[in-house]
């Protein structure tokens, strides 16, 4: 029991890792700009099928930083020709136009690498457990987590310790005012969007050894994201980040007692948080909510 | 005496009440098949409630696919399960999808903006994993058949809407009629001005002392009732309920619909769903890409009709005919 129940949270952790490299991205986008990225599953997806692609190439190592670094390409483009123009209209239109995209990515996707899974190549010594005893912790899963751990530390340092990073903080609390200061508000947003995309396109890469690439892997993993903000509290970064592994975690372990709730029970935690604390467990009140 | 645009209204109501009433004898004219003409109508109902909230409210809710689904399997199962009458299932199964709507509604109520959007999406997911998990219940991935809509007795003479489609259709159009005209009376009531008013100037309204929360909840419920309804009636259109019904999907298309026929106009999501269900049913027949297609029309709505067709119809063609008579005048 023991066994299985450290197993469903080993399970649990590493899917929260994917929760909150894709919450992260959300996160970032939505606090600066507004915009609830509805393709934000695209660009994960996206970013596994073009590793898949690169590897042979490049190698296993390599595909790891490229194909993320190419899915962040792609959406500074998006963010530039079609996202920016509605910065200032009601967020329904930004909403819209990133739900009509998803659609578009998921389309492409299925119709250049196919619509059935396909195995991401993992270098054999990663798939090796690393105990007996440990069995169902392979070293890719080590690696993974370790680099999702690593990815989100120098995320936190960028945005504590970098002129840019600052200054994206303090647009989410005031725009206007930093707009005003003489901040490129405009690349400002445009940067911000590539990182939010960049961690979408690495949990992709991520997930790609771990899960089947498959075009609707990111539309999966889209809503558990979208909870754990909201768990965390909109607004709050650090938040989006306990929110992510609280939720895999409770999954996990949900999964063990009663499987066919372990997605629902995110949402039941969703509606207690709401219930007890409507700013979510780190949310500012007022923030983004007007 | 009547105004001018008391006038206009009138002959507009009249003209999509014309249109709406010979529906089935000029639409098999056109290509077109009885089912379609019903699901627009079922659609247009779903989109025009949504519209009582988005439009009227100026409240976004990205979620209505929960209330649309849940009325959905609320009649097949009280048919499968519970009545013979349709009417009565109906009932029930609209039931279901308002109260939850209500309940629900009471929860995010406080929340704003692309806050609220947010809460919406991912509470309308818990009803899809619930259709999609219980499998005995709910048929699971399978969706829930095994039921089929009643024809409905009046004693003296049996309407056969399971067989005839154009009696059934009558008889959704009966149904929209009453629905539009219930959300029809309350937008005119100092309730609906008051929705209005909140629509506007948020804070404002506060200050007056209005309750806006409890107003927005009225709305929410309102329209989850009615596109509870809507979900309902595709029940029985399809005698089949599916979980991509309860799948934001589905809440995205049904937004799209007000997008592009207009969120200022009463009528205007009738006719976004039209186009957008004629649309649909084209592009699936026409080509296995149409999801690129789908998405298509909704990158361009949002940056070529961001106002919606109606929108633009007066607006524009009337500047752009405009202009062009000056220039004729000019040159000649």
């Amino acid at each position: 029991m023991t066994t299985l129940l450290l197993l469903n949270m080993t399970n649990g952790l590493i899917v929260g890792a994917f929760y909150v490299l894709m919450a992260l991205g959300l996160s970032l986008i939505l606090n600066l700009s507004g915009v609830i990225n509805f393709a934000h599953g695209g660009f994960l997806a996206l970013g596994a099928y073009v590793a898949y692609t690169i590897e042979p190439v490049v190698g296993f190592w390599a595909a790891l930083l490229i194909a993320p670094l190419l899915v962040a390409l792609l959406g500074i483009v998006v963010e530039r020709a079609l996202i920016s123009r509605l910065y200032r209209l009601d967020p329904l239109y930004s909403l819209l136009l990133t739900f009509g995209l998803a659609f578009v990515f998921e389309d492409v996707t299925r119709a250049v690498w196919g619509a059935t899974g396909l195995p991401y190549k993992v270098p054999d010594a990663l798939t090796q457990p690393i105990s007996l005893e440990f069995f169902f912790i392979t070293w890719y899963r080590l690696l993974m987590v370790s680099i999702a751990a690593a990815v989100v530390v120098g995320l936190f340092l960028f945005l504590r310790m970098s002129r840019q990073g600052i200054r994206i903080r303090a647009g989410t609390f005031d725009l206007d005012t930093l707009s005003s200061l003489g901040v490129n508000v405009r690349g400002l947003r445009t940067l911000n969007f590539a990182v939010g995309i960049f961690l979408a396109g690495l949990a992709g890469v991520l997930a790609g050894g771990q899960l089947s690439l498959e075009p609707t892997m990111g539309a999966g993993l889209l809503m558990p994201s979208f909870v754990a903000i909201i768990v965390g509290g909109v607004g709050s970064l650090p938040g989006t980040l306990f929110g992510g592994l609280l939720i895999g975690v409770a999954s996990g372990l949900t999964a063990v007692f009663w499987p066919s709730a372990s997605e629902a029970v995110i949402y039941v935690m969703m509606a207690v948080v709401l219930l007890i604390r409507p700013r979510g467990l780190f949310g500012e009140e007022g923030l983004l909510s007007s | 005496m009547m105004t001018d645009t008391a006038q206009r209204k009138l002959v507009l109501l009249a003209a999509i009440w014309v249109i709406l009433l010979t529906v089935p004898y000029w639409l098999p004219f056109t290509g077109g098949y009885m089912a379609l003409g019903t699901r627009v109508l079922v659609l247009g109902l779903a989109a025009m409630s949504l519209n009582f909230l988005l439009g009227f409210t100026g409240v976004l809710s990205f979620g209505h696919a929960a209330y649309f689904g849940l009325g959905a399997y609320g009649t097949g199962l009280a048919l499968k399960f519970a009545t013979n009458s349709t009417p009565l299932a109906l009932f029930l199964g609209t039931l279901l999808g308002g109260v939850v709507a209500a309940l629900l509604g009471a929860l995010i109520v406080r929340r704003r903006g692309v806050y609220f959007a947010m809460v919406t999406i991912a509470f309308g997911q818990v009803f899809y994993f619930i259709a999609f998990r219980w499998h005995s219940l709910t048929g699971g991935d399978d969706g829930l058949s095994g039921f089929k809509r009643q024809p409905l007795n009046f004693g003296v003479w049996t309407a056969n809407i399971l067989d005839n489609a154009v009696l059934f259709y009558f008889f959704v159009l009966a149904v929209f009629a009453i629905a539009t005209a219930i959300m029809g009376f309350l937008l005119r009531t100092p309730f609906g001005h008051t929705l209005l008013a909140i629509r506007e100037n948020e804070r404002r309204a506060r200050f007056l002392g209005i309750p806006v929360e409890q107003h927005i909840w009225l709305s929410f419920t309102i329209s989850g009732f009615f596109v509870s309804l809507a979900g309902g009636l595709n029940a029985l259109l399809n005698n089949f309920a599916d979980p991509t019904m309860l799948n934001y999907n589905q809440s995205g298309e049904i937004v799209i619909m007000v997008v592009l026929g207009g969120m200022r106009s009463f009528w205007g999501p009738l006719v976004g769903a039209a186009v957008f269900v004629v649309l649909q049913d084209y592009l699936s027949s026409m080509t296995t890409n149409w999801m690129s297609f789908l998405g298509a029309i909704f990158v361009l709505v949002v940056l070529f009709f961001p106002r919606g067709v109606l929108g633009m119809r007066f607006g524009n063609l009337l500047n752009i005919a405009g202009s062009w008579l000056k220039l004729r005048r000019a040159t000649s």
